[in-house]
């Protein structure tokens, strides 16, 4: 397959290096747009294949043309349904051809170019987009196997790597030190005091992990009840949290109170009737809601604000020292993707991102 | 002792060797990287393991009986019950970092009981003075110490985990190792296992040794008697959840730690 056989393969688009959230916002394909985008680029002379990455952080368009002058007219073409001033969409804009193309597409897939470092979901949204492409009829040979590839090597960085090793959100970190105690969530009583923001993030992450046994108190009765419905929960009356105490695993503070709502001889009563088992307190208020000395009592955790964010912090570190790394496996791999797509082309130098190569 | 290219002797030697294997195998990711690669470390311990049934078949073959007639031979069958019940429990509960903390302990075990000779010097021509149901008594009471000896593992796995998560810890071989309540049920598990064959051990011995023997029952019989008495207190203890799964953990390390360090003491006290 040659070069001229293949087309230019290329991506363009806008992301969150560039672009800031009010623009993304308006660059962003809304669902009844996409399809008329499609059918846009569909009718394009030259253009051999298109996958269209629709994200929260990113509008990219990844393709095959029959000249670098193509990727001009699917600029405009976006920009014009997009009703959006094609001069903003060039400072803003990110695009490349060839082998860089594939390295970015790489990068992508893996979560090295996205906002939370080696996330995951990314990988997910790449093979959506693909396979809508797929559906569509919208892929050739040589598209197909960028992709496939692409997935596969997403893959091997991943495990070969640390890039997507630890949590680093306060609350994944949270509901990790849980499962670190407890093992099995689905069989972790779980008490959530405070009917906040904080509270709801970090019962949905505890959800997304399989647990099913909370129970919301606040202050405000018909907060924690409200809440307790969202979550589908059961709701507690602050004033029977310090009797019942014994009876959760977790107990999740975040409660606005301007001094500690669990006091040391609260924790020391529960851990008596709890005879041996456990207990962990995740306090995310601020001042905090635990007392100090609650977490001297054998066999009772006790995590803050701070401890979690150091792990949290830690686990970025940690991830961002993989990069290196995690780079240099996919320029190797892109640099054999490109070979195989088109075999005598010579390799480009790097090119700078936002700069067409 | 039997024709073969290798001696049982030197067939122990290697399993010691690829224990030891296993374990640096181990231990160097998770010292370079922070992470643990436990394929190859497992087929090391795969082939130790191997070796050492080897050795001992050879040895047994060669006394036509169990091969714990001495010291050598008493350590080197723990060993080998530790590490075949390794194979079960990592396999059904796959517990991480087990493999890395059996191989070890297997090949401290193996190594010390091959660098004395002395241990090995003599042996009893049989350990059980031809009774049957002495040597499968004595074979039931070593095989419960090998479970002991993996609970002793999982016990300090489980102190690492609640020193990690207590003071904060979460890198390095800390963020590897299994959740405490995973460790406190494999050990409860373990720790009742290894109370019923001990018992069944003893059972054996009072029953069908005393009465054929006439024997009066000796020290030796009187220790592993309080050794089973201390382990089934302890585990009625966190069974009813009067004790804590920390101090379960602290008291299985070391009542074996006493009963390893005492083996010497029962096999000479042992009957002829």
């Amino acid at each position: 397959m040659s070069a001229h056989e293949t087309g230019v393969f290329f991506y363009l688009g806008a992301n969150h290096h560039a672009a800031p959230l009010a623009l993304r916002e308006k660059l962003a394909l809304t669902e009844d747009k996409l399809p008329a985008f499609q059918a846009r680029l569909a009718a394009i002379d030259g253009l051999r294949g298109t996958v269209v990455l629709n994200t929260c952080n990113r509008v990219e368009i990844y393709g095959l043309a029959n000249a670098p002058e193509i990727i001009a007219r699917i600029e405009a073409e976006f920009c014009a349904l997009q009703d959006f001033p094609p001069e903003t969409f060039r400072d803003v804009r990110q695009h490349a051809t060839g082998r860089d193309a594939i390295q970015h597409l790489l990068e992508v897939a893996s979560g090295l170019d996205s906002q939370m470092l080696g996330e995951t979901e990314i990988l997910g949204q790449v093979k959506d987009a693909y396979a809508d492409a797929l559906t569509r009829r919208a892929t050739g040979p040589a598209l197909n196997r960028i992709f496939q590839k692409t997935f596969q090597y997403a893959k091997h960085v991943r495990t070969s790597t640390a890039i997507t090793a630890g949590q680093v959100s306060i609350a994944n970190v949270a509901v990790d030190l849980a499962q670190k105690i407890f093992e099995e969530l689905g069989r972790t009583r779980i008490l959530l005091l405070g009917a906040g923001d904080i509270s709801e993030k970090t019962a949905r992450a505890f959800q997304s992990r399989g647990a099913s046994a909370l129970t919301v108190a606040s202050r405000t009765f018909e907060r924690a009840m409200a809440l307790a419905s969202d979550l589908g929960a059961t709701a507690l009356p602050f004033g029977h949290v310090p009797a019942h105490l014994a009876d959760y695993d977790v107990v999740v503070c975040s409660t606005a109170a301007p001094e500690a709502v669990i006091r040391r001889d609260d924790a020391e009563a529960a851990m008596r009737r709890r005879r041996a088992q456990p207990l962990f307190f995740i306090d995310l208020a601020m001042p905090r809601d635990v007392e100090p000395s609650v977490a001297d009592i054998e066999n009772v955790f006790v995590y803050n604000l701070d401890d979690l964010a150091r792990i949290a912090e830690k686990n970025r570190a940690a991830r961002e020292n993989e990069v290196v790394r995690a780079r240099e496996i996919l320029r190797e791999k892109s640099a054999m993707l490109w070979s195989q797509i088109a075999p005598e082309s010579p390799s480009p130098g790097p090119s700078r991102r936002g700069d067409a190569s | 002792m039997t024709e073969t290219f290798l001696t049982d002797r030197a067939w122990l030697w290697l399993a010691a060797a690829l224990y030891l294997g296993g374990f640096l195998f181990g231990v160097v990711p998770l010292i370079r990287r922070g992470r643990h690669s436990n394929r190859l470390a497992f087929f090391i311990m795969l082939a130790g393991f191997a070796a050492q049934t080897l050795g001992l078949y050879l040895r047994g073959k060669a006394i036509s009986g169990c091969p714990i007639g001495n010291t050598f031979e008493i350590l080197q069958f723990t060993t080998w019950s530790a590490v075949a019940l390794y194979f079960v429990v990592g396999a059904v509960f796959r517990l991480s970092l087990l493999g890395f903390f059996t191989s070890a302990f297997a090949a401290a075990l193996s190594l010390v009981s091959l660098a004395v000779p002395a241990w090995d010097a003599v042996r009893r021509a049989s350990a059980s003075g031809g009774n049957a149901w002495v040597e499968f008594h004595a074979a039931l009471a070593l095989f419960s110490y090998g479970v002991f000896g993996l609970l002793a593992l999982t016990s300090a796995m489980y102190l690492l985990q609640w020193f990690s998560i207590k003071r904060r810890r979460m890198d390095g071989i800390f963020s590897l190792l299994p959740p405490m309540q995973a460790l406190d049920q494999i050990n409860l598990r373990l720790l009742t296992t290894g109370v019923v064959l001990l018992g069944a051990s003893l059972a054996v011995a009072i029953i069908h040794w005393q009465r054929t023997a006439g024997h009066a029952i000796n020290s030796a019989m009187l220790f592993l008697g309080a050794i089973w008495f201390l382990y089934a207190v302890a585990l009625s203890f966190r069974r009813a959840n009067i004790v804590p799964a920390r101090r379960l953990a602290w008291v299985c390390i070391a009542l074996f730690t006493v009963a390893i360090a005492t083996l010497g003491v029962i096999d000479a006290h042992r009957l002829p």
